[in-house]
This record gives structure tokens, sequence and C-alpha cells, in this order.
């Protein structure tokens, strides 16, 4: 392959399209949108179609788009969308369709501003949507948030073999920061798209039309009538849902050890946090980080052991309080859980959070 | 050593690419580095920020409240940054269309003219390397050798042919800033 493993300086968005070519994406599926459109761009300039054989595809719309990846991931392939807010809005449907048929998948959420079609500029003001199933009936996606252009390329295997592992969809939930920025990232290792006879083998559900003379036909279908078969159903995938939550939380901690206080943020509200963090350090305030790395499934359990070694919790989003309500639930009311946000496409700086910290719970 | 950069101007000044030059030159000498645009929607004409940080440790936020090194190519960005640079920190600032140049007396700060003087060496399209220049003068953060690197790995194979021109507007920018 042309792509090499060196050292790079890339936009998250374009890490993000470099890395699903080098961990055997079979196909891409999306309409452009700001703040994300250099995934489908950087796609259509490296043309993996002539090198690893993915299919990269502009959709008509996202409604379109989500639908392509029912399909090729009901066929047992790695597909791929990304957009951002208001088209992630559109694909709730499709989502939810996924989760109900058992279809793994990635969806990349680059957010921006809203409500609507809002502003261009960043945002994390699809938590809710994207923790809690933004379709209709009870369902959960994987949702990993990453807070580094590193990450946004780490992410993407990792999205695939937990959408795989769990025959579920899985998302990357960016956003404007994280995708517009440049920083410093090593691709992952090049692996080759998985053979036709491995996709039989690791993916027997799949209705590829592979092996029909051995097995049943597999139907994929969200569909059932029957209303105790389908209560059956659900209870398979709350089953399915506490195995991920006992199974696939991730999170980092920074400077929690001899911390009074801590930011619980993630991606990219978690940078800005940790320069917070290290002011608030430097005038002497013992402050630390929490980061949910997976927000679907919550890092629960250890924010409520968390909560049993500190004064108080601040939250910060860009949005009005989304996560804030997970982390209260966590801490069940032990210490103060306060919140600090800026909407509408303004990114707080650090001076705004350590103020926040101060007022909202050293002073308060 | 930690650079905490903003340079601001209008949209097809060559701010963005400036920073990434600059990022990118960093790279190369093995550091680390973030580049965080903010930009309007238009291509030319709005206004075009980025924060450029370059550090020999791994870095927190893309996004700062205060700056080492301010960069300011119009009036606006003058009047947004110049509060928001640490004492001790440095501005520089094109002279073209300023009407209220920087006031602050615990910075360092610097004029160039480098609008003027790109107009008159008919090297408008090299404006932002000479601004580069005046920085690379003021601060060496990364050699003038790894910025020739980058500009040679940033820019497209067909435009090559520009590069000399850009290394001469580096050198001019190095020699027309002048401190306050």
């Amino acid at each position: 392959m042309a792509e090499t493993s060196e050292v790079q300086l890339l936009k998250g968005n374009e890490a993000i399209a470099r890395a699903a070519i080098r961990c055997g994406c079979d196909g891409y599926f999306g309409y452009p949108i700001t703040p994300q459109s250099e995934v489908l761009e950087t796609l259509a300039l490296l043309k993996p179609w002539e090198t690893t054989g993915m299919v990269v595809l502009q959709a008509e719309s996202e409604v379109a788009a989500i639908n392509m990846l029912y399909g090729g991931g009901g066929s047992g392939k790695r597909v791929m969308t990304s957009s951002s807010s208001p088209g992630v809005a559109l694909m709730q449907e499709g989502i939810s369709y996924m989760a109900g048929a058992e279809i793994p998948g990635l969806i990349v959420n680059v957010q921006r501003g809203g409500p609507g079609l809002g502003t261009i500029q960043p945002s994390q003001s699809d938590y809710n949507q994207a923790t809690r199933g933004g379709g209709n009936g009870d369902y959960n996606v994987i949702v990993l948030a990453p807070a580094s252009v590193q990450e946004m390329a780490d992410f993407v295997d990792l999205a695939f073999e937990l959408a795989f592992r769990y025959r579920n969809p899985a998302m990357i939930l960016s956003d404007g920061v994280i995708g517009q920025m440049m920083e410093r990232v090593v691709l992952p290792p090049a692996k080759p798209r998985r053979t036709e006879e491995q996709i039989a083998a690791e993916c027997p559900w799949a209705a590829n039309g592979h092996g029909l003379r051995s097995r049943r036909p597999n139907v994929i279908t969200s569909l059932e009538l029957e209303s105790s078969v389908m209560e059956q159903k659900n209870l398979h995938l709350q089953a399915k849902y506490r195995e991920i939550r006992e199974r696939e939380v991730r999170y980092q901690t920074v400077d929690l050890d001899d911390a009074d206080y801590a930011i619980v943020a993630f991606g990219s509200a978690a940078r800005i946090s940790q320069k917070a963090m290290e002011m608030a350090r430097a005038d002497g305030l013992k402050v630390g980080l929490f980061r949910p790395i997976t927000l679907w499934p919550f890092p629960e359990r250890e924010l409520a052991e968390l909560a049993t070694k500190v004064k108080g919790l601040l939250v910060v989003e860009i949005n009005a309080g989304q996560m804030v309500y997970d982390v209260r639930l966590a801490v069940n009311g032990r210490v103060p859980v306060a919140h600090f946000g800026r909407l509408g496409g303004i990114v707080p700086d650090p001076d705004e959070i350590v103020e926040a910290l101060n007022a909202k719970l050293v002073n308060a | 050593m930690k650079e905490e950069i903003i340079i601001s101007g209008f949209g097809g000044q060559g701010v963005l690419s400036m920073g990434k030059i600059l990022a990118y030159a960093g790279l190369m000498e093995n550091k680390e580095v973030t580049w965080m645009p903010a930009y309007g929607p238009e291509q030319r004409g709005g206004t075009a920020n980025v924060t450029v940080i370059v550090s020999d440790a791994p870095i927190s936020s893309p996004i700062l409240s205060r700056y080492d090194t301010a960069i300011l190519l119009n009036q606006p960005s003058l009047d947004k940054f110049e509060p928001k640079v640490k004492p001790g920190g440095t501005i520089i600032f094109d002279g073209f269309g300023i009407s209220e140049p920087p006031t602050r007396t615990d910075v360092s700060c610097w004029r160039i003219d480098a609008m003027d003087a790109a107009a008159e060496l008919k090297m408008m399209k090299c404006f932002n390397m000479f601004v580069l220049g005046a920085l690379l003068r003021i601060h060496p953060i990364v050699s003038v050798d790894n910025v020739m690197q980058a500009l040679r790995k940033t820019l497209p194979e067909r435009h090559h042919d520009l590069l000399p021109l850009n290394e001469k507007a580096i050198l001019k920018g190095m020699e027309l800033v002048r401190q306050l």
C-alpha cells in the first residue's frame, strides 16, 4: 500500500478516512456536510477502490447512506458512514433498524451546533441522541468519544471490532474541534479486507448468498408481528447490552490521585479541561480529570467510586448539560455535581472553565 | 520549550496555511504540534484565525485563552487578540490598514509592512511567508530549512517552482520586521 505508518500531520477527519482504508473497511457511504466533509474528500483523493477494493460512494442523502450501511452490514461487510449533527439526525431511523436487526456498522458524527441546521461550528449537543439511541425502540449504540487526532485514527478499527463482536451499530462521536484540528498521528498498521470465506466463517448470520447449499437462508429484519416473540427478541437485546456494559467501559484519568475536585469531560471538552486543570493546579487547587472514552456504555461504577474521593465534580460539555445527568445518576447525590458549557458553536476556553470550577464548586 | 501562537487575519491572507507550514516544520523537528482553525463559511474576506502550539511535551488543549505570540494581520484581529497576549509575550502585526496600533507596554511589539512589500515586489501570493519570516527572526521556533521542507511537503508538486520565491519572501520578512 502507498500509505505508510510514519508520523503525519493530519486533520481528525483525514485520519478517520485513512484509518478506514487501513483497517480493511469494505465500504463508505456518505453525504457531504461541514465540518466533516474532509472524510469523503480524503477518500475520493486516495481512491481506495483502486488499491484495497473499498467502495466509496457519495449517497443521494443521509437517509440513503444509512440504509446502504444496513445492506452492507447485513451481508457481513465492514461498512461506515460519516456526517455531522443534522445529517446524523436524518439517519436515526436507519440506526434503530440496524440495532433491531442486529447489524454491525460504523457511524461517525463530527458534531456541530444545533438545533436544526444550527451552525457549522463545534458542539457536543448530540450526546443524548447518541447515548440514548436516537431512534425508536429500546436500544443502544456503542459510542466512542475520541479526544485527539490519534484516537480518531485508532477508534475506527476498534469501533468495527466492537460492532462485529456484538452485532450492533457503533458510533464515533466526535466534534468540529477534533475533526478540523491537525495533530501528529501514526496510522494503525494496515490489514487486508476480509475475504468472502472469512466473512462466511465469522458472520454465519450474514445474508450474503454464500453457503446456501449447506444452510438455511438468513433473514435479516427488525420486524416481528408476534409480540411474544418480539419480547424475547428485546430481552435478548437487553442481555447483550448488559454484557457490553460489563465488558466494554473505557475511560482515562489524569492526576486524580491527590485531587480535591474533578472535572468530567469527553472529547474536545476534555482536552480544554485538561489545560484548565493545569492552570488550576498552578494556582494551588488540586484538580483532576476523568474522561469517559465510551459514552455508552458509561463508566458509572468508576464515577461512583470517584465521588467517594473528591469534594465535587464539574462536568464540562459543549452543550447545555447532557452528560451531567449520567454523572449525577452515577454519583447519586454523594457530592455536588455542577455543569459548565457553551452553546451554539462557541467553544469554551480554559479560563472560563477555571472560573466555573471556582464559582460553582470551590467557592459555592 | 512551548510556544502558544495565534495567527489571525482575513480569509485569503494565507493565515491557515502559514500555521500549517509552521506546524509541519515543528513536526519535522520531532515536536508535538496542534493546529486549530476557526473560520466562517466564506473562503475569502471573512475572518480567519488559527491557533498553533509547538511544544516539547504533549499538548493538552488546542484552544487557548492567552498566547505567547500573536500574529495579527488586520485591525479586527489586533483589537480582539492584543489583550490576550501573555505579559512578556510578543505581538507581530502587519501595518496595512492599521489605524490603531498596539499600545501594550508589557509585551514586545513588532511591525512588518508585509502587505506593502509583497505588493511592491509583486509577490502577493507569498504575503504569509513574509510574515512567517518575521516570526522566525523574532522566535526561531523552527529552522528555515525545515520550513522549506514543510513547504515542499505541503505544496502540490505543480507549485514547486514557487519554492525559491517563498524562501525569498521568508528571508525578506526577516529583514523587514521592526520592533516598535
